[in-house]
């Protein structure tokens, strides 16, 4: 029996960088949420994310290992297009990362400096990789109307992250803090709308591919089923957001799994509109894949230590279940 | 800007982000197995003295275990961006290494130490006992991949190449080449020690302020006692890296040593200031037959010089100085560590110029690490993997005003990163892990002994 081992990576590598969006997206989320909080409810939000901040960044690790180690070719070419904003984005993720232990270790004035720099750090890693995902999907064109599109992109990216962020701590707090995130929610599931119509719209008309991926009758009409699912799930965010923080349901959980529903779909379209490509319109998979000896070593590997990894962020999870308090750094 | 630039720069990058991230891992794998030490005392004896120490220390790992993780993030993305060769070349035995390391020690390490730093009072003992001890695992494992990668780098075996990739044919050789055993033990006595310096050196630092606290004393104590074990192993490990290196990458050897030279009875040059333009020392001090004699152990032995190398040799001065630094820290480790045990065998406060010396050497580990790194890094020029890739051909074509501008972006923040992190740990050593005053559970354990 032969496997399409680059197929494999690919699902592989798709399955990393969501998990790697939606788990660091919900704690970069309520770092940016951080300046419209107060201190108390501030350190309830980092208390709240703690303990998971760290795994979370690693699908990161994993998602470039992956890039790396199964389509080398692509790994130097997206690396080398995308230089500036991965350096941006790594110095905000490093600020960020290190400010989790400063903000409260620190005194004076250095704990303020550290507070700002944990928002700054989540933002602008946030913007960059909106910027990083925009250049991605237009093939690392050049040219004004191109970094214009990132921009929207990066725009849509963080209004996610928010989303993500504010959904979060619906599931995750209580009282006023709670009520605050309500709020919040809302606010991201507008602009998350605004960021995803913009985002719908430019892309068929930024890449040709991409139009006759979506266009193309009578196919179009069962990938409307996309959109149409991606609009229940916005609703469904919007009324469960609105119902715990009227106190009529107590399934504080449900925004969260409907913010993560929305960006399931969201990178459901974003996957088909580039499979084949590892790098739009120029490098498919089967053209960048690395060897099949190391990729069959890689897979065994996986195969038998990604069981342990659920399993054991499961067990944090359970660990650290049920509401926040701000004392877990004290 | 031409290629040479870019080169240069590149390295410069890659140099400063894999050195200033190197620091905090090298700490941290020490000292896991110091808190799981710490952790075992507690879960045994069951006295809150041990528990003072266990929650002092995590903090201190804490902190420095997210310098690691943040900038070994930048490690993994510059791979990419400044080595595009590298990959092209041998990723298809890299890739494999350094997935492993991902699989099997940052998802482990990355997810029990929430659990080690914020669980005590959610999980059993047992599991969080048993959390201790996966971070510290997590932290060995890690080291024994990314080592073994880079010894591979240094003494490739167990590869093959097929339709012009180099593919890897037995991954047990591969794994285990001749210079990972050496290499690996003798980074993580270097962890080991590091950490144990740092542990005396902050120590130091609070008996300094508050000299009546006896667990900081504890710990000075058993750490300048097990750093006065493990500094002479280490010599001697050292002693055979050093040997496998002579018969494995004898062109580095022969630039450790500033030797021009094939000679037979050669020299051992103590210091000199080594002239690359006439390829000989200068100001040379020499001991007459040393290098035959400590290389070959025979005074009469034939030791290859440089000039056997050529064109493919690193450059001397950097690479004989940073040896001499490895070497000259670790004779002063050995002595302190020596001098520290006698003078406080008796349990007693040692006298202050002792504890001054000690907070001194808190980062000395630092230095000799980093000095080593030298030594092995630029001594394996200009060969990126020994044999079969030159590190000018693994060089991205990213332009030299991207890779300058975020230079200057990595020293700024690495520069504010490193400042705030000693100032940090030199307050919280400060404070002491005996419990603050005010309505805890530690006051009140307090207030009833």
């Amino acid at each position: 029996m032969t496997f399409d081992l680059p197929v494999i990576f690919a699902i592989l590598m798709g399955v990393a960088v969501l998990l790697y969006v939606v788990l660091d997206g919900y704690d970069l989320g309520v770092g940016m949420l951080m300046p419209a909080a107060d201190a108390h409810e501030q350190a309830i939000m980092v208390s709240s994310i703690g303990p998971f901040w760290d795994a979370n960044e690693t699908w990161l690790v994993l998602g470039v290992g992956l890039l790396l180690v199964a389509f080398p070719v692509a790994h130097g070419v997206v690396l080398t297009a995308l230089y500036l904003p991965v350096v941006v984005m790594l110095i905000g993720l490093m600020l960020r990362g290190v400010a989790f232990e400063f903000r409260v270790k620190a005194e004076g004035w250095h704990r303020d400096l550290w507070n700002w720099l944990f928002w700054l750090g989540s933002f602008v890693a946030s913007l960059a990789q909106g910027l990083m995902l925009g250049a991605y999907i237009t093939g690392f064109e050049s040219g004004f109307g191109y970094f214009l599109f990132s921009l929207v992109v990066a725009g849509g990216v963080c209004g996610g992250y928010v989303l993500l962020g504010a959904t979060w701590l619906i599931w995750r707090t209580e009282g006023e803090l709670q009520r605050k995130a309500v709020g919040w929610t809302h606010w991201g599931l507008l602009w998350v709308a605004l960021g995803v119509a913009l985002v719908s719209i430019a892309t068929p008309l930024a890449s040709e591919t991409v139009r006759g991926k979506w266009f193309d009758f009578p196919r179009t009409l069962v990938l409307m089923l996309l959109p149409l699912a991606s609009a229940a799930a916005w609703l469904w965010v919007w009324r469960t957001a609105s119902r715990v923080g009227s106190g009529k349901t107590r399934s504080d959980w449900m925004p969260f799994a409907g913010a993560i529903a929305i960006y399931v779909l969201a990178f459901l379209g974003l996957a088909y509109s580039l499979f084949p490509y590892v790098v739009m319109d120029r490098i498919d998979i089967w053209q960048a894949a690395a060897h099949p000896s190391s990729l069959s070593v890689v897979l065994i590997g996986a195969l038998i230590v990604l069981p342990f990894i659920i399993g054991y962020t499961i067990f944090s999870y359970r660990v650290f279940h049920g509401k926040a308090t701000g004392k877990l750094y004290e | 800007m031409d290629t040479a630039d870019i080169l240069l720069i590149a390295r410069a990058q890659f140099g400063l982000n894999i050195a200033f991230h190197i620091l905090f891992p090298t700490i941290t794998i020490g000292l896991a197995w110091i808190l799981v030490y710490l952790r075992a005392r507690f879960a045994w004896t069951g006295q809150t003295t041990w528990l003072d120490s266990y929650k002092l220390w995590v903090k201190v790992f804490a902190l420095t275990f997210a310098m690691g993780v943040v900038t070994g993030i930048v490690m993994s993305f510059q791979f990419g961006t400044n080595w595009p060769g590298f990959m092209l070349k041998v990723g298809n035995i890299a890739g494999p290494l350094l997935a492993y390391e991902v699989l099997t020690a940052f998802f482990l390490e990355a997810t029990f130490l929430g659990v080690m730093l914020f669980g005590m009072n959610r999980v059993p003992g047992w599991v969080h006992m048993t959390s201790t001890v996966l971070v510290a695992i997590g932290t060995s494992l890690s080291a024994f991949w990314i080592l073994a990668l880079n010894s591979w780098m240094q003494t490739p075996v167990g590869h093959e190449i097929v339709d012009g990739q180099i593919v890897a044919a037995d991954w047990w050789r591969v794994i285990f080449n001749p210079s990972f055993p050496y290499r690996f033990t003798h980074m993580m006595l270097a962890s080991g020690l590091t950490a144990l310096f740092v542990v005396a050196g902050l120590s130091a630092w609070r008996l300094i302020k508050a000299p009546r606290d006896a667990a900081a004393l504890r710990a000075l104590r058993s750490s300048a006692a097990l750093a006065a074990l493990l500094a002479p192993l280490q010599a001697f490990v050292g002693d055979l890296h050093g040997l496998n290196t002579l018969e494995h990458q004898p062109a580095k050897i022969a630039a450790m040593e500033a030797l021009w030279q094939t000679e037979k009875g050669a020299s051992l040059v103590l210091f000199a200031i080594p002239n690359a333009e006439q390829r000989r020392n200068d100001y040379a001090i020499e001991i007459p037959k040393g290098a035959s004699l400590i290389l070959k152990h025979d005074r009469n032995a034939e030791v290859k010089g440089l000039e056997a190398f050529e064109p493919n040799v690193p450059p001397v001065a950097p690479v004989f100085f940073s040896f001499r630094i490895m070497v000259g820290m670790g004779v002063l480790m050995i002595t302190l560590s020596w001098l520290g045990t006698w003078m406080m065998r008796k349990g007693a406060l040692p006298p202050r110029w002792l504890l001054w010396t000690f907070a001194g050497f808190t980062f000395s580990g630092w230095i000799a690490t980093l000095a080593g790194w030298m030594v092995t890094e630029i001594g394996r020029q200009p060969w990126l993997v020994t044999g079969l890739l030159l590190t000018a051909d693994a060089v991205g074509t990213a332009n030299g005003v991207q890779l300058g501008a975020s230079l200057t972006g990595y020293l700024v923040t690495y520069g504010l990163m490193l400042i705030a992190y000693m100032v940090v740990l030199t307050h919280l050593a400060g404070k002491g892990g005996a419990p603050e005053p005010g309505p805890s559970a530690g006051m009140a354990m307090k207030a009833a002994t």
